[in-house]
């Protein structure tokens, strides 16, 4: 029996949608919903040595950024009905591969993302992000428009 | 009329930053590289004390570890893949990261001028001494890392940064010598600045100066007249600044993606001038080996060789320096030991690959001989001509990328350095930064004996107090290693995969709200491999 839905938030009005879309499911199948940001960021990326020594710094300001410009309006208007359990999650990390490996940590039933979040040069360049999740998750994936 | 007057005037503009220079670089080099006539051996051999500093400190790290930099190899390719690390610390500095970032800070002029210089005053055999110099170099960068990590500092802002100055002072302080510590600590840092506008600055811009003008046209292309070394040092000076002083980070987040493209580039580059003249590989090769034991000259010849090659890979690796031990100490580690697994790899990279590409490249094409071209990128410059007339463009393209990407590495050495002996403070870092790009343009002006002779002395000098601190912490680090390599070997460190437990949600980056009822999120399930 799976214990949550994961969805996946940038910010942008698709991802919005699909947190309205999966706080749908989770209020029908009585499932916890599990917010997620992650932060783009490859442990293989080439830094300067500045850089490196204040990644620690940069690092807590991008989840914190994440946190209240992204999660925390999402987690506030999801919970304010007051029927469902949300949670707020900041990772760094590759988007589709950092969702699926918190869908296995959160038992997850879905995956649910919103279908525009990035711009179509790095779509073209990079894949977005619902095709690589369509390719790597174990578990059903909602992609929302 | 008016333009060939003007060009007579930075004639000498040129020639007068030369002459003002020189002198000093002269009575600097004739300290640094002081050397023992060894006329038992042979009439006009010397030995630079420097060079076998720097060799036995290689050589004793070698023997005292055991061997250490070839037991670590297979374990540092895994700390690189991130088998070690723990996924709460994304976003973290990788061992990677920390990795490239010192690697694109080395791999400079030292692996394309440096080795032409080796090979054209020392004959084919130094690349021999060259690889072997880079091998015991792996050891003295392990041993830097592993300290340079240990006795890092973390600021109260949460910036973390390391480097020989902190080993020196804390390191030995532990050791009850704590007034040595800070003196050395200190000779550091001076030689640190002497070094990054030496080696890590003007032999840079110098040398992309003068590969810009070769591909250009040399003297008579439209980089030939007078002042071209002073305005192509404006230029780059001006491009250094907007990333240091200006702070317009995209211009230096371009260059790290392409340094690493480029230092590829340039080896498929070689290896395809090895390729159009394979059936002389074994001819070279038996050449450099027979040149590296018994030149003409006899054993006094072997010695020269042998200085030569030593004294090149000394430069382009930096391993005994010190540098190294800045760029990887900001690593995400709780083992001071990964990173100097990891530093290993940067001396091989450095010297045992790149290095030796280029010297087969020039041993091969035998342009190392040739008279016509000065000892330098020209040398490199004419071996990868006879493969197509377009390959020194690319050269040229690759020694300005890796030059820059130098500048940019040694213009934060020399930050830390005058930070640490000044003091953290704006006016510190604007005027460190402002001198070291006024600097560029000096390097770019100044002839290359006088620029070679002060950059190789500078950046030598660093390691007399770097070395000697290491030496007296030599036990430290073989606790540090040898008890890493224990705990690993009884199994009491494994890679993340096998470990069974997942990363705990409820720490670091999740946030804080867990719903509305207070309730608890579900305990994380049990491992699943991927």
């Amino acid at each position: 029996m799976s214990a949550s839905i994961i969805v996946g938030l940038d910010g942008s009005e698709a991802s919005g949608r699909a947190a309205d879309a999966a706080a749908d499911a989770a209020r029908r199948h009585d499932l916890r919903l599990v917010l997620a940001c992650v932060v783009p960021w490859s442990p293989y990326s080439f830094s300067t040595a500045e850089e490196n020594e204040r990644r620690t710094i940069d690092k807590e300001r991008e989840a914190k950024s994440a946190r209240e410009r992204v999660l925390d309006p999402a987690v506030a208007r999801l919970s304010a009905a007051g029927d469902l359990t949300v949670e707020g999650v900041v990772r760094h990390g590759h988007p589709a591969e950092t969702l699926v490996s918190l869908a296995r940590e959160e038992d997850a039933a879905w995956i649910i993302v919103g279908r525009v979040g990035q711009s179509r040069v790095r779509t073209l360049l990079f894949g977005s992000t619902p095709s690589s999740l369509i390719q790597l998750s174990p578990i059903p994936v909602l992609v929302v428009p | 009329m008016n333009t060939s007057l003007s060009s007579l005037q930075a004639a000498t503009f040129d020639e007068q930053v030369n002459d003002v220079f020189a002198p000093i670089s002269d009575f600097i080099v004739g300290i640094v590289f002081y050397s023992v006539p060894l006329t038992f051996i042979d009439e006009g051999v010397v030995l630079p004390l420097i060079v076998v500093w720097l060799v036995l400190a290689g050589i004793f790290f070698t023997i005292y570890l055991k061997g250490f930099q070839f037991r670590a190899f297979g374990h540092a390719i895994q700390l690189i893949k991130g088998k070690y690390d723990d996924p709460n610390d994304a976003g973290e500095v990788t061992h990677f990261q920390a990795l490239a970032t010192a690697v694109s800070g080395t791999v400079g002029l030292g692996n394309i001028a440096g080795v032409a210089v080796a090979i054209s005053l020392g004959g084919p055999g130094a690349t021999f001494w060259m690889i072997i110099a880079g091998l015991v170099g792996m050891c003295t960068k392990g041993v830097e890392c592993t300290l340079g990590v240990k006795y890092r500092r973390v600021y109260p802002d949460g910036r973390v940064s390391g480097g020989p100055m902190y080993y020196l002072s804390q390191g030995l302080k532990e050791k009850g010598k704590g007034t040595l510590g800070k003196v050395l600590a200190v000779l550091f840092c001076i030689f640190t600045l002497g070094g990054a506008v030496g080696g890590g600055n003007m032999f840079q811009s110098n040398q992309a100066f003068a590969q810009a003008q070769s591909v250009t046209g040399g003297e008579d292309g439209w980089l030939g007249f007078g002042a071209a070394g002073a305005v192509f040092g404006l230029v780059l000076a001006i491009l250094v600044g907007a990333v240091i002083i200006g702070g317009i980070r995209s211009i230096a987040r371009v260059t790290d993606k392409l340094v690493p493209f480029m230092a590829v580039f340039y080896v498929i580059a070689c290896l395809s001038v090895l390729f159009a003249n394979f059936t002389q590989i074994p001819d070279a090769l038996w050449e450099i080996i027979r040149t590296a034991f018994s030149p003409e000259a006899g054993f006094g010849g072997v010695v020269g060789v042998l200085i030569q090659g030593f004294r090149r890979a000394a430069f382009s690796n930096e391993a005994g320096l010190g540098s190294a031990a800045i760029a990887h100490s900001a690593v995400k580690t709780n083992e001071p030991a990964t990173e100097g697994h990891v530093a290993v790899l940067e001396p091989f990279i450095d010297t045992v690959v790149i290095c030796t590409m280029t010297a087969l490249a020039i041993v091969i094409t035998g342009t190392w001989a040739d008279e016509a071209s000065a000892p330098g990128v020209e040398t490199t410059s004419a071996a990868f001509e006879t493969v197509a007339g377009w390959f020194p463009i690319v050269l040229a393209i690759a020694v300005i990328l890796f030059a820059y990407s130098t500048m940019l590495a040694w213009s934060y050495y020399g930050l830390k350095a005058s930070t640490y002996l000044f003091g953290e403070s704006m006016f510190v870092d604007r005027t460190w930064k402002l001198i070291f790009c006024i600097f560029v343009v000096i390097g770019a002006s100044s002839t290359l004996d006088a620029v070679i002779g002060f950059s190789d002395s500078m950046i030598f000098l660093m390691s007399l107090p770097n070395i000697i601190g290491l030496y007296i912490l030599s036990r430290v680090v073989k606790r540090e290693l040898f008890g890493y390599r224990e705990r690993l070997a009884d199994g009491a460190l494994l890679p993340v995969a096998e470990r069974g437990i997942k990363p705990s949600p409820t720490t670091g980056s999740t946030a804080a709200t867990t719903g509305v009822d207070g309730s608890t999120p579900n305990p994380p399930p049990s491992v699943e491999d991927r």
